[in-house]
Formats: structure tokens, C-alpha cells, sequence
């Protein structure tokens, strides 16, 4: 389904992510931890070329990038893979002068020109499966973090992606608000979509994903399935990286 | 008082006819100032350096010279290269290409206030970038542009008057010849003032329309 290839990127420099491989199949969730600055999130970033790599290859069902060629010379083939790939912000990213409804049935209707009716239909049956019917001409600024976090799930739903990936979907939602995003994330694992999580949700982490990667310092130190990886991390770092969330007491939820 | 009543009365025509040019060139300038001033804000945000460069050469020329001295280069100048213009003409050119340098200045920061998010979120359900202008940033950025924008415009319909210069029949044009003939110095200019703030009131009526249009997702729930 995705491939990566020796994936690196620089930042001034800096080496962000030097050589990441990572096979993801279809059906599969894959969640990704790891320390601030550890390159996760641009990791993810990088799969859908919100940031541009500085080398190697990612590969979206039959859609292959070479990330040391300049974007800008495939943009073509960067927006054949976004539509394949659904991006979940976790600033939401709304589009603010837009209405819930609108906001899922923007891109069916400007991407893929999808006649009117039929993307409202999608759009209503999308905000309803994230449990917002009623909310459809809802201003994002009336919705709280919670509620925007779902319409954004079903903005990303709405292009029938491939895979979808999360970027720290519930770091910017007040505590009592987590729930809901992470239920609705759960329903869609539950339906065997293919999804990528970046999250600091360890508890969220182990019980809905299938692998678990852990990253540092721009690198991918250990991977392994879910449960296991969490009950017994393999490598000193990973285990010094859970123990000191599990004591902090973040691991449940 | 009577008389200079009977004046303004019977010089209305007049200064009507040059309202109706005033109404012209305010209209035509920001129009076409707006087309240009846009391909201009584009230009500002390209990466490509020359690009940018020549779109910030030109703001800083049309901003940096006075306008009257810009309707004068254009009508009296340009002839000397071989470029003739009638007076219409060339005060439209004028006001468009100064309109253009505020015009491209104040929608640049707009579009720029916008958060990278946006472009982010258009980016990631395959929008092009054009898709993304048209459908995300420009409704909000419309926000940010509108007050500056009418007060330019507002400034814009006061500047007309600078027309006079260069032979456009325009309202202050009218009060000259009038008063030229009648010497109903104060009864004319003060007519012609009047005028123009009917057309400033109109136009920030207007604005506010405008204003409450655009920010409607703010108010609605």
C-alpha cells in the first residue's frame, strides 16, 4: 500500500530523518511515537509532501515520488498522491469561512468535481458517521476543538482516500474533548482503514493499532506489534521513552 | 444668498456632467488598479526573485512619486516618445497603475496574513494552488483587504481631482471653468466639495455592506 524508501530530510543542515523504510499494508494502523524533535511528525508530513524531502522514494498505491527531484517539477503527480492520502492537522485546519457541510464537500466538489447533490449527500452521510448530524451549516467557529477535529476527520474521508494520516490529532483538544476524537479514529480502525497516527496517546496507541514505530532522533529505533512492543520494548531507548510517560501517566486513557 | 442658490442650481448641469467623470475615472482606476494590483500581489509572493523584484520596483516607484507628477509624465511625457493619449484616457492609466502599487500592497499582506494551515488544508485534499486562492484564501483574505481597500478608494475619488490637471472635464474641472466665468468662487468649490462627499459617503456606506457580507460566518451560528 505505501512504501518508503531511505527517506531523508534536512532542514538547514539539520538532519530531521536520515534513512527512514517503512512498508505500511492495507487494512494495517500504524501509530508512531516517539520524543518531540524526533522527526515523527515531519516523517508524516513527508508522505503526503507537506514537507518536501531532500531524498528518497515514497510510493502511494501506484503512485511513486522521488523526493530528490524538486516538487515543483511533479506537482501533478504530488496531487494525484494527496488525493490518495487524507491529512488530519492537529490545528484542524478548517477552512473558517466555510460551513461544516461545506468544508467535507470542498474537495469532492473542487478536486474531483463531483456534481453538487451528490457531494452534499456524502458530506451529510460523513458528518453524521463522525456524529454531527445537525451540525451541517455550522461555522468552525462555532463547534468546539472536539467537534472541528471531526469535521475535519470527515473533510478527509469525503476524498475516499487510500490512507489517512494524523498528525497529533487530539494534542490541541482540551482533555474532556480527547474522547470523542480518538472513539471516532477507533470506528474507522474498526472498519479496516488504513491509517498512519503520529501521537503522544500511548494508552490510544496500543489498544487501536496493529504496529507501533517508535522514532528518534530521526530515525526509526524499534517497530513492532502494538501490544508487544508496549508490554516489552526491545531497545534501552524505547523502553526509557515509555517509562517515562507511563510514569508521568499518560499511559491510559 | 439667493443668487449664488440660482448659480449652484443653474450650474448644476455642469457640475453633474463633471461628477459623472469623477464617477468614471474613480470607478476604471480602482477597477483595472485591482487587476493589476492582484497579478502584482501574485507576483510579490512568487519565489522567483526577479519576479519579486520587478513587482517591488514597481510599488516603490508608483508609491514613492506623486501622483500629480505621474498624470504628468503620462500627458504631457509620453507624447515626446511618440505616445499620444487623450485626457480620459490617460488619467485612467495613471490612477489604475497608482491604485495598482496600494491595491498590490495591501492584498500581498492579506494573503500573507493567512495561516500556513490553510494552504496546508487546500494542499492536502489535492486542491492546485490556483484552487486554493480562488476557493480558500482569497474569501479570507477578502476580509483583511476590504478596509484598506475602500479607504484607498475613498482617497482614490478625492485624488480625481489631480484630472484637472491634465484637461479631464471632471467635477473640480467644472467649479474652475465655472468660477472662471461667474466668479462665484466660494458658492462653486463649495458645491463641488459637496459632491465629492456624497460620493465618500455612498462609497463607505458601501464598504460597510461589503464588510458585514464578507464577515458573516463570524455573526451567524
Amino acid at each position: 500500500m505505501i512504501v518508503v524508501e531511505k527517506l531523508t530530510k534536512q532542514f538547514k543542515g539539520q538532519v530531521v530523518l536520515n534513512g527512514i523504510d517503512l512498508k505500511i499494508e492495507e487494512g494495517e494502523v500504524v501509530a508512531i511515537i516517539g520524543p518531540s524533535g524526533s522527526g515523527k511528525t515531519t516523517f508524516l508530513r513527508c508522505l503526503n509532501f507537506l514537507e518536501e524531502p531532500t531524498s528518497g522514494r515514497i510510493k502511494v498505491g501506484d503512485i511513486e515520488i522521488d523526493g530528490s527531484r524538486p516538487l515543483n517539477q511533479q506537482q501533478g503527480l504530488v496531487r494525484r498522491l494527496r488525493q490518495q492520502v487524507g491529512f488530519v492537522f492537529q490545528n484542524f485546519n478548517l477552512f473558517p469561512h466555510r460551513t461544516a457541510l461545506e468544508n467535507v464537500t470542498e474537495g469532492p466538489q473542487v478536486v474531483k468535481k463531483v456534481p453538487r447533490a451528490e457531494a452534499e449527500a456524502l458530506g451529510r452521510k460523513l458528518l453524521a458517521k463522525v456524529g454531527l448530524a445537525g451540525k451541517e451549516d455550522a461555522y468552525p467557529r462555532r463547534l468546539s476543538g472536539g467537534q472541528q477535529q471531526r469535521v475535519a476527520i470527515a473533510r478527509a474521508l469525503a476524498m475516499e482516500p487510500a490512507v489517512i494520516l494524523f498528525d497529533e490529532p487530539t494534542s490541541a483538544l482540551d482533555p474532556e474533548l480527547v474522547g470523542e476524537v480518538l472513539a471516532t479514529i477507533r470506528g474507522l480502525a474498526e472498519e479496516k482503514r488504513t491509517m498512519v497516527i503520529v501521537t503522544h496517546e500511548m494508552g490510544f496507541a496500543r489498544d487501536v493499532a496493529n504496529r507501533v514505530v517508535f522514532f528518534d532522533k530521526g530515525v526509526i529505533v524499534e517497530q513492532g506489534e502494538a501490544k508487544a512492543l508496549f508490554a516489552a520494548p526491545k531497545e534501552e531507548r524505547t523502553r526509557q521513552f515509555l517509562s517515562k510517560f507511563l510514569s508521568a501517566g499518560h499511559g491510559d486513557q | 444668498m439667493e443668487a449664488a442658490l440660482q448659480l449652484a442650481l443653474d450650474s448644476a448641469p455642469f457640475l453633474l456632467k463633471g461628477a459623472y467623470y469623477t464617477v468614471i475615472l474613480s470607478l476604471g482606476g480602482m477597477f483595472f488598479g485591482l487587476l493589476l494590483g492582484f497579478g502584482l500581489a501574485l507576483m510579490r509572493l512568487s519565489r522567483l526573485k526577479v519576479i519579486n523584484w520587478i513587482a517591488r520596483m514597481y510599488v516603490s516607484f508608483f508609491r514613492g512619486t506623486p501622483l500629480l507628477v505621474q498624470l504628468f509624465l503620462i500627458y504631457y511625457g509620453l507624447p515626446q516618445l511618440g505616445l499620444e493619449l487623450d485626457p480620459l484616457p490617460a488619467a485612467l492609466i495613471g490612477f489604475s497603475l497608482n491604485m495598482a502599487a496600494y491595491a498590490c500592497e495591501i492584498l500581498r499582506a492579506a494573503i500573507s496574513s493567512i495561516e500556513r494551515g490553510q494552504w496546508e488544508a487546500a494542499a492536502s485534499i489535492g486542491m492546485t494552488r490556483a484552487q486554493t486562492l480562488r476557493r480558500a484564501i482569497l474569501p479570507q483574505a477578502a476580509r483583511t483587504a476590504l478596509p484598506p481597500l475602500g479607504n484607498s478608494f475613498i482617497s482614490l475619488v478625492k485624488d480625481t481631482a489631480l484630472a484637472a490637471t491634465i484637461q479631464v472635464p471632471e467635477l473640480f474641472r467644472q467649479a474652475q471653468l465655472i468660477t472662471a466665468r461667474t466668479f462665484e468662487i466660494f458658492t462653486m468649490y463649495l458645491a463641488a466639495a459637496l459632491i465629492y462627499w456624497v460620493l465618500a459617503t455612498v462609497l463607505s456606506h458601501l464598504q460597510n455592506v461589503l464588510e458585514a457580507r464578507v464577515n458573516r460566518h463570524d455573526q451567524e451560528s
